[in-house]
């Protein structure tokens, strides 16, 4: 479903795509020669099947403008965005739960209003903008982060597992900040609520520990709104890579959609676009598992 | 209510209101008078700090700081107007279809409205940038399709709400039809949850043009925007970090503004709602 509105988008609609990678400056003869090389002589639908077969096969055909195949490429980027996505996921999760509950138990008191304040104002940032900030102080002023670029997992690159994950904090704290403000608030209210219902005060009243009352009854059931929001943090975040890796020149799946962008590169921008986009319908469908696995009732309720 | 929720709510609703006056006020201005013509170059002075002559400094074109985020506050407005007339003008009413007609038409409207909710804008406006080149109406537009699910889904389901009561009962057994109905009774009662709404939508959209114009898939130059200041800003972090913090803080105030704004509105709305939280 979301593949096929990918292909529509970026191959159907533009008309002969070769004519817009080309420019406007082709002359025809080119443009009937990358025309041959994308095999677009050949029918959409005809066309839309085989790169389906592609994605499945991991057979994506040749990159025009980098002149590699694009599933190397793809997989190259996705070594830098997946872990960079799940150290801000991580970040944004502790951060959200650690301020949330907090409030929460502060309900009404300074504390709790010094939380949601904070919040507003995290959540008015652009995240680019506190990236460059990031790197301002970090980087540029103290010295304790490069401001660019990756060093690469192995050291063969001249880098290094940990000299990797040294390049991704600045880009996840900037990343996490963003989100883990609106988390922050949801994780609140969702607890603060559920703080409210009958069975709490019975837990309470049978003399089990506020603590007790919160990790054994309140949380399983906020954690319901939480994850929603969460699933589509997690989409969002993906797509802030485009934006962060940019700022801080990391040569993940991001910087390929915009390098491909600038070089006209439609294939390689739809491959990306459409690994995103599977990634967010993947990250909803495990949200909807979880859903189950934290509340029983949504078994029986569908069964 | 209780009183500290209430005092909170004010308080932040009269900050919200205070900074999108101000920002109007920005923009109103930048038609009238600017300290400089945004535009003018001045390269033998470029990169100063903040002085009488510019108060806010000069870019790396010797521009005037101060003047380019007056007129830069033009185009955020723009977008946020734009994007949020294309929401609700195709979300509304679309998801009023969907709560008069239910059926099958609600059922692929929702599923588009649930499809194209879970497509980050930002990928969305990469796909049309790749295809239309950048550039503002590009960004606009597709800032704008991005809107357009969530005013569905919020009109759809607020829109059942209110068909459910009583005097919506009445209105039909003296005859009215379903659109009047409609226009009559339900969109005046959905409206301030809207206005509530466009408000946040407005918010999201500046950030989404400057990151996008940071990227520079949005505004071209030589139009200023806040997004494309703090994309020059960056290419000159070690010799004028302060470059930096005006956009920055032009675009995180607005925003701000707005959310305050939505958040005082729903709360003078809904005080029920303001209870809860």
């Amino acid at each position: 479903m979301a593949s096929l509105v990918v292909f529509t988008v970026l191959d159907v609609l533009p008309g002969n795509i070769a004519e817009v990678m080309l420019g406007e400056s082709a002359t025809p003869e080119s443009v009937a020669m990358l025309s041959q090389r994308l095999g677009l002589d050949r029918p959409a639908p005809v066309r839309y099947l085989d790169w389906m077969r592609g994605l499945a096969s991991g057979d994506l055909g040749i990159s025009v403008a980098y002149d590699t195949p694009i599933a190397s490429l793809l997989g190259e980027r996705l070594a830098v965005t997946v872990p960079l996505a799940l150290m801000a996921m991580l970040l944004t999760t502790a951060l959200a739960f650690a301020l949330g509950l907090w409030a929460a138990s502060q309900h009404g008191r300074g504390g709790d209003t010094l939380v949601m304040a904070a919040s507003q104002v995290g959540i008015a940032i652009p995240n680019f903008w506190f990236a460059i900030l990031l790197s301002l102080v970090f980087a540029v002023k103290l010295g304790w982060f490069s401001a660019t670029g990756f060093p690469g997992w192995t050291a063969d690159d001249g880098g290094g597992p940990l000299a990797a994950l040294r390049a991704l904090v600045l880009p996840a704290v900037a990343l996490a900040v963003v989100q883990a403000s609106i988390l922050a608030r949801i994780v609140r209210s969702a607890v603060v609520d559920v703080m409210r219902e009958d069975f709490v005060r019975t837990a309470r009243a049978k003399g089990v520990s506020r603590r007790g009352v919160l990790w054994g009854h309140v949380m399983r059931n906020a954690m319901v709104p939480v994850l929603t929001v969460m699933g589509l943090q997690f989409a969002n975040l993906l797509a802030g890579t485009v934006v962060i890796e940019r700022v801080f020149a990391l040569p993940g799946l991001g910087l390929l959609a915009f390098q491909a962008i600038a070089n006209r590169d439609l294939v390689v921008v739809r491959d990306v676009v459409m690994l995103l986009a599977a990634a967010v319908v993947a990250i909803n469908f495990v949200v909807d598992v979880l859903y189950v696995v934290i509340d029983p009732r949504l078994r029986a309720r569908r069964s | 209510m209780s009183a500290t929720a209430r005092r909170r709510t004010s308080a932040s609703f009269v900050v919200g209101t205070l900074l999108v006056a101000m920002l109007l006020a920005v923009v109103a201005l930048s038609f009238v008078w600017t300290p400089y013509a945004a535009a003018e170059l001045d390269i033998p002075n470029k990169l100063q700090l903040p002085s009488q002559a510019h108060w806010l400094g000069t870019d790396s074109l010797g521009r005037d700081i101060a003047s380019l985020l007056i007129v830069g506050s033009r185009v955020s407005i723009a977008v946020g107007l734009i994007a949020v007339g294309i929401g609700i003008g195709f979300g509304v009413l679309l998801g009023l279809v969907a709560a008069v007609r239910r059926g099958w038409i609600e059922e692929v409207l929702m599923r588009f409205a649930d499809f194209t909710f879970a497509f980050p804008a930002l990928l969305s406006a990469i796909m049309l940038t790749a295809i239309y080149g950048p550039g503002l109406v590009t960004s606009i537009v597709a800032i704008g399709i991005f809107n357009v699910p969530v005013f569905i889904r919020l009109t759809r389901a607020s829109a059942l709400v209110v068909r459910s009561r009583e005097f919506v009962t009445a209105a039909r057994a003296l005859g009215k039809s379903e659109w009047q109905i409609t226009l009559e009774h339900v969109l005046p009662n959905i409206l301030p949850i809207l206005i509530v709404q466009a408000t946040i939508q407005f918010a999201l959209a500046i950030l989404a043009e400057a990151a996008l114009s940071y990227l520079g898939l949005g505004t071209q130059p030589p139009t200023p925007s806040w997004g494309r200041m703090l994309n020059d800003a960056q290419t000159q972090l070690f010799r004028a970090p302060q470059l930096a913090l005006y956009p920055g803080a032009a675009i995180a105030l607005t925003v701000l503004g707005l959310n305050l704004m939505g958040d005082g509105l729903r709360d003078f709305f809904d005080p029920r709602l303001a209870d809860r939280r």
